[in-house]
């Protein structure tokens, strides 16, 4: 009976969750124990109604097992888009709410509580879900094996889901241990733990069962990607629960301990999910895209450890002229300049692959996403080592200039390649000729440039502004400016920074528009990018 | 040559690129971490820290819930205008019982490290319902329904015994009056003699201005109130403390 | 094992050797003669369409 197990396992869940409910023993366990009853009541409805029974003496109609494993895929580049565009909007409004405060609606969608929405909806829903569906895709065709463990690869896709919602749901009610980028509490934890050992084990087990004797660097990174996070997050999550139907939980560790763990874990969310990972897609796709190979194999391997050794050490750099001890604040500081040579030799790397077909950027809006975001990941690459320095830290810190510097990575770096990453596969997966439109990808690309550019300027004013109006003295000696005055003064840059992420979202929107007429099979009669107008642009063109 | 041979079958093994990434990962976070739960003096040696009473636990609850910390650091760097304007430098000592800490990333609002005292209660009481009725340029959001949410102190104990597991100095006699601790805190006509006895510079009085109710509202501004209050400053000796 | 004890050790030869396996590790990886592997492997996403999966 094809589907009965799984429909059968989700009601038992069901009811778990329904005994979750029951048993609570705090009111915000309970309310959260009924999203999950919903949730899985409704996913054991739709198991049911996929089932299919066998009648006796018939041989089981078998799905076709041979060939790569692409509808998990297909799932997993719906789910980006979708994420990625509730992520960019929650960014909005809350951009909006700091900019107009009344746009605050107590309790459940105060700053406070959106924030973390829009974190993780951006980092673990829109990134993980992009770094789920393209090292699947990457691990099958550079081993050229399809994905190990059956459906496993399913359970990994909805089991990841369900993480989102949970954490995101948990959010908006106030479950939150308050650790960034780690806000879900112990159960949510639990669940994300067995979700990523399925994707380890899917992951690792393709690699084994290659057909192609070496492994190709992409799956590297994917690879120290998936064991790290893994290791980051069962560390730094370590806590202790009041009780087994409740919600809150107590930190294993307190103080200078537990914020020394907590930055080794956030800043290697940024090394290794929003890094790592996505060096992973670009040693794939800029080499396919650009259709020749990576500039020098040889430097990856050398990116490759490098990188994941001197990331792991950069976290105190979060916590410059705190209660840290000072040898730790100086090691943190001396590894994160020391990242700009690796971050730089995989940029470099990664241009260098379209030495002799840099005229392909003319024609070709999708390499020209690809190439964006390299020079966005230069950039931050760039500042991020620079703001490690204790002197400039002791002006940009507390500041929005760190928000500034975030968002030129994130959005600049994690989003463009993605989006390239995603124009990449929707034709290749829906047997698509070309996608609807080129020029709707290039419409895309320069609305998030100009959006980017907007945020990450203006942030950076904004940061400056209030760092020098922090310190500033009179000549008598005493400070000028009270604290709110510094609130004020920035006004118009939250403004202007809610624009820039507004013009992002629209590129976002454009992409979806892109996305979904090149699924539903139409083809935009447009005239080709780089006025080339007798050859159509084939470059994207499934081969 | 042997040697390159050897290294080959090294690219083709996912067993030691598993092996290798996971040795090469772990080395920054062991050095970096391990030394600072043993080495003395990463924690200042300081007089008049305790464990946070049951209403003061119940406020940073409070605190943590609404994301507080993403806005308000709790943290005062060294530095001459931090001083003045924030008060003392933050000692490592006083986040020693801060299971998860509190320190934030970024200063939107003001830093709240030591706060407490700072202003009245019925200020606090007003700007959480209302920011911009006392600071008309804030852009905090409001936080009314806490006036609304009531405590429930019979279920506080346990909160108390897993901060005892993570290493927080609760004794029997804390855990077992945690409910009617919590009560007395925010109750000055209640018998506070045992209250007084178990936390030491503990501020009792009704705190949001209600005294029918024991609410989150009195929680979060007696945590607020106790803030940066507890360490002895004039007592500590910076250079006997160098790190 | 002190503090400052640690600290000597960490800038004298513990950097001298890190930094060998660093120079060791560089020489390894752009040895003479490891180009031609490395050149194959660098086409490894190109041979997808072989269907033999």
């Amino acid at each position: 009976m094809k589907n009965g197990k799984e429909a059968a396992l989700l009601g038992g869940a069901t009811f778990v969750a329904l005994l979750g409910a029951g048993f609570a023993s705090d009111d915000l366990f309970r309310a959260h124990a009924w999203v999950l009853v919903f949730v899985l009541a409704a996913s054991t409805i739709i198991m049911m109604r996929r089932m299919e029974v066998v009648p006796a003496g018939q041989v089981p109609v078998q799905k076709d097992t041979s060939g790569y494993m692409d509808d998990v895929i297909r799932y997993g580049v719906l789910a980006t888009t979708f994420w990625g565009v509730v992520g960019l909007l929650v960014g909005v409004i809350i951009a909006s709410q700091l900019a107009w405060p009344w746009l605050n609606i107590e309790p459940w969608f105060n700053f406070g509580r959106l924030r973390p929405l829009h974190t993780s909806a951006v980092i673990f829903a829109f990134g993980g879900n992009a770094l789920i569906c393209t090292s699947f895709y990457i691990v099958q065709r550079t081993c050229r094996a399809r994905l190990f463990g059956g459906n496993t690869a399913w359970f990994v896709f909805w089991g990841y889901q369900l993480f989102i919602v949970m954490a995101a749901t948990g959010y908006l009610l106030g479950i939150t241990q308050s650790k960034e980028y780690a806000e879900p509490e112990w159960y949510v934890d639990i669940w994300l733990t067995v979700v990523w050992v399925a994707y380890l084990v899917v992951f690792l087990g393709t690699i084994v069962k290659r057909k192609e004797p070496h492994i190709y660097v992409a799956n590297w990174f994917f690879l120290a990607f998936i064991i790290t996070v893994a290791m980051l997050h069962l560390v730094n999550n370590l806590s202790m629960p009041v009780s087994l139907t409740g919600s809150k939980s107590y930190s294993a560790f307190a103080g200078v301990q537990d914020a020394l763990t907590q930055w080794w874990y956030g800043h290697n969310a940024v090394g290794f999910f929003l890094t790592a990972g996505f060096l992973g897609m670009m040693y794939y796709f800029v080499p396919k895209q650009a259709d020749r190979p990576i500039y020098s194999y040889r430097l990856s391997i050398v990116h490759f450890w490098s990188l994941i050794f001197l990331y792991i050490w950069a976290g105190p750099h979060h916590l410059h002229y705190t209660a840290l001890p000072d040898w730790a604040q100086t090691l943190g500081m001396v590894f994160s300049i020391m990242l700009w040579m690796p971050s730089w030799g995989g940029m470099i790397n990664g241009l260098m692959t379209l030495q002799g077909a840099w005229d392909k950027l003319r024609t070709d809006p999708v390499l020209r996403m690809f190439v964006i975001s390299l020079a966005f990941y230069g950039m931050s690459t760039f500042e991020g080592p620079m703001m490690s320095i204790k002197t400039i830290n002791s002006l940009s810190h507390y500041t929005d200039w760190t928000i500034g510097h975030v968002h030129s990575g994130a959005l600049g770096w994690n989003g463009m390649i993605t989006f390239g990453a995603l124009y990449y596969l929707v034709p290749k997966l829906w047997n698509r000729e070309r996608l609807y439109s080129l020029r709707l990808v290039n419409w895309h690309l320069w609305l998030a440039t100009i959006g980017i550019v907007i945020y990450a300027a203006v942030m950076w004013v904004a940061g400056i502004t209030q760092g020098l109006m922090w310190r500033e003295y009179d000549d008598q000696g005493f400070l000028v400016n009270s604290f709110i005055e510094t609130v004020s003064a920035i006004h118009p840059e939250y403004v202007m920074r809610m624009v820039g992420g507004l013009i992002y979202l629209i590129g976002a929107l454009i992409m979806t528009y892109n996305i979904w007429r090149t699924i539903r099979g139409d083809v935009r009669d447009e005239v080709p990018m780089g006025g080339n107008l007798a050859v159509a642009p084939k470059i994207v063109a499934a081969e | 040559m042997a040697l390159f041979d050897k290294h080959k079958k090294l690219e083709k093994n996912v067993s030691f690129l598993f092996i290798g990434s996971l040795l090469a990962v772990l080395v920054g976070g062991i050095v970096e971490i391990v030394p600072l739960f043993y080495v003395k003096n990463t924690i200042e040696k300081v007089e008049g820290m305790r464990p946070y009473t049951p209403l003061e636990l119940a406020g940073r609850n409070v605190y943590v819930r609404e994301g507080c910390y993403l806005c308000h650091s709790q943290m005062i760097r060294p530095f001459r205008d931090e001083v003045e304007r924030y008060g003392h430098y933050s000692l490592a000592a006083e986040s020693m019982y801060d299971h998860p800490f509190q320190w934030g990333s970024k200063r939107t609002g003001p830093d709240l490290a030591r706060v407490g005292g700072r202003y009245s209660d019925e200020w606090h009481v007003q700007h959480l319902i209302h920011p911009q009725a006392v600071v008309p340029e804030s852009i905090m959001p409001r936080y009314s329904f806490l006036k609304e949410a009531d405590l429930k102190p019979d279920q506080f104990a346990g909160h108390l015994v897993a901060n005892r597991r993570v290493g927080v100095p609760y004794d029997d006699a804390m855990i077992e009056n945690a409910a009617a601790d919590m009560r007395a805190q925010a109750n000055p006509d209640a018998d506070t003699s045992g209250l007084e006895e178990r936390y030491a510079k503990i501020s009792i009085r009704d705190f949001d201005g209600d005294p029918t109710r024991l609410t989150e509202m009195d929680a979060l501004v007696a945590y607020l109130q106790m803030l940066g209050t507890l360490v002895d400053l004039e007592a500590y000796k910076q250079n006997e403390n160098l790190r | 094992m002190d503090y400052t004890f640690m600290r000597e050790f960490a800038d004298s030869w513990g950097l001298i050797y890190l930094f060998l396996i660093f120079i060791g590790a560089v020489f390894f990886t752009f040895r003479p003669g490891s180009k031609e592997v490395a050149d194959r492997i660098a086409r490894i996403p190109f041979e997808e369409d072989r269907d033999d999966v």
